[in-house]
């Protein structure tokens, strides 16, 4: 089984996590700009963000056989925060970099007039700059937020399949099936969507544009979600094909967009430094 | 040096040509087209032997210098330092080396000295390289230049990445004795911990020494000697 996580946290996760990852046949991930679980009071911490997601994470996930892509956004929850605005400004000295393969995440957290301003203006910006959009929707309001979130992304003018909107479950999954936009679930330990529910709603909606992730991150959540999901459709009565569409075809197929995906097999070297800092933090390999 | 041209194929050129054009005619562009250079334009090593452009700057490290050298007809000098400070705070790590690297070109007295300060106080090798180019020889105080060599011995960045190490250690001239003090100290360190004396200090230091024996076996005093 080859997988592609498109959306997780690996910021927040340990390098067990990148070895059991590759271990279940995890071979490359896409990691969102999100918040970091606490409020960031200033838009230097999201440059340093950033950095880190384009740099020191792309290299540590590469010790452990990884290929690291990144989206880059203004989140909508510090969307809300003064502080943190004038990231909108800098946002096109990021989008324009290597590694970065869409827009996000953006979207709604609490629906209110600035994350609907900060998500249009990122709209526009994956237009500008030719990127794909990963569009998170709220867990509080869930069916009125996806619904204004596929009003705004019509406007756009953003061709639908550029979209992929996430985090959905049974009771958003008919909204966004019909607007052509990629379909994204969240595979959680215990709330919000499981890998059981997942496979009745591949069975009953079929696999197209269907995109599974982990969304692993700081709290308790699980990084080989996506593998689970593929053991549960075999389980199901899936076929290897079917598995390997819904792991990995499809979410290079959405990324691919963006033309910047590295998938080629990495040659990993655990000795190798990025800025001076190894992954080994000083231990050799034995 | 390989020209840029030659290093480049057809479609790099006009890539780069048309780039440059972009900049020269709209300067601000150069924010989200400097990221874009090595995936637009080329990448990869100009020196074979030299991957990492420790000496001589890789491909889209030239190009992109280029692109800055376009840019910067349109800015003032203020505007200049302020634009540059932002594509290195905003760069990658490739972007960063490539701002280092275009330092020299620059028309920006010592302003940009701390971009070269930031440089010098991580430990990524290939930036240390480029931030010790010609602008650090000629700009850099004594004591943050002594530091930034002795980095290079910690760090394994050839010294032959140090613009100007014999004029500003005054090889051949009169020598840096602090310089020749420091490296001598970091010798000391290593073989006391029983740890090999990388080959450039003990070169360094043959360099720097008051006097030394010629071939003869000769004393010559040191303003006699010949430079490298």
């Amino acid at each position: 089984m080859r997988i592609f996580d498109p959306h997780i946290h690996m910021t927040s996760r340990t390098t067990d996590d990148y070895e059991a990852m590759y271990a279940a046949g995890v071979r490359a991930v896409t990691e969102p700009a999100f918040w970091l679980g606490q409020p960031r009071s200033s838009a230097a911490s999201f440059y340093d963000y950033f950095d880190s997601l384009l740099g020191w994470e792309r290299f540590r996930a590469a010790q452990f056989g990884i290929r690291h892509h990144c989206t880059i956004a203004l989140n909508p929850k510090e969307a809300n925060d003064p502080r943190c605005a004038e990231v909108l400004d800098a946002l096109p000295r990021y989008l324009a970099k290597d590694g970065v393969v869409a827009v996000g995440e953006v979207g709604f957290d609490s629906m209110t007039d600035d994350e609907e301003k900060a998500f249009v203006r990122q709209l526009d910006l994956a237009g500008e700059h030719d990127l794909p959009v990963l569009v998170h929707t709220p867990h509080r309001d869930k069916v009125e937020g996806t619904r204004r979130t596929l009003e705004l992304v019509a406007a756009s003018g953003l061709p639908p399949e550029r979209v992929l909107v996430d985090h959905l479950n049974e009771v958003t999954v008919d909204l966004v099936a019909d607007s052509s936009c990629w379909l994204g679930f969240s595979i959680y330990p215990d709330t919000k969507m499981d890998e059981h529910r997942m496979v009745r709603i591949l069975a009953d909606h079929g696999l197209d544009r269907m995109i599974v992730n982990s969304a692993a991150d700081w709290g308790r959540s699980d990084p080989l979600k996506t593998a689970k999901t593929g053991q549960a459709m075999r389980d199901a009565g899936f076929d290897e094909d079917d598995v390997d569409r819904v792991l990995w075809r499809n979410p290079v197929a959405f990324y691919g967009q963006s033309r910047r995906l590295l998938l080629d097999p990495i040659d990993s070297d655990q000795t190798a430094t990025f800025e001076g800092n190894s992954v080994l933090r000083g231990q050799r390999p034995a | 040096m390989t020209r840029l041209d030659d290093l480049l194929d057809t479609e790099g050129r006009a890539r780069l040509g048309e780039l440059t054009g972009e900049v020269t005619a709209n300067p601000a562009r150069i924010a989200v087209l400097f990221p874009a250079v090595a995936r637009t334009v080329g990448r990869g090593p100009a020196d074979p032997d030299d991957p990492d452009g420790m000496v001589t700057p890789r491909i889209e490290d030239q190009a992109r210098v280029a692109l800055v050298c376009a840019a910067a007809q349109g800015w003032d000098r203020d505007a200049l330092v302020a634009e540059i400070g932002a594509l290195y705070r905003h760069g990658d790590a490739d972007e960063k080396r490539a701002v280092l690297r275009a330092l020299d070109h620059l028309d920006v007295g010592d302003a940009a000295l701390d971009l070269v300060g930031d440089a010098l106080r991580g430990n990524d090798t290939r930036h240390i390289a480029a931030a010790l180019g010609p602008y650090a020889a000629r700009h850099l105080d004594a004591h943050t230049w002594r530091h930034g060599v002795l980095k290079c011995l910690f760090t394994g960045v050839p010294l032959a990445a140090v613009s100007g190490i014999a004029e500003r250690s005054g090889i051949g001239e009169r020598r840096d004795a602090e310089l020749a003090r420091m490296v001598e100290a970091f010798a000391a360190e290593r073989r006391a911990a029983g740890r090999d004396v990388p080959a450039d200090a003990t070169w360094l230091l043959d360099q720097l020494a008051p006097q030394r024996p010629d071939l003869d076996g000769a004393v010559v005093p040191d303003q006699q000697r010949v430079r490298p």
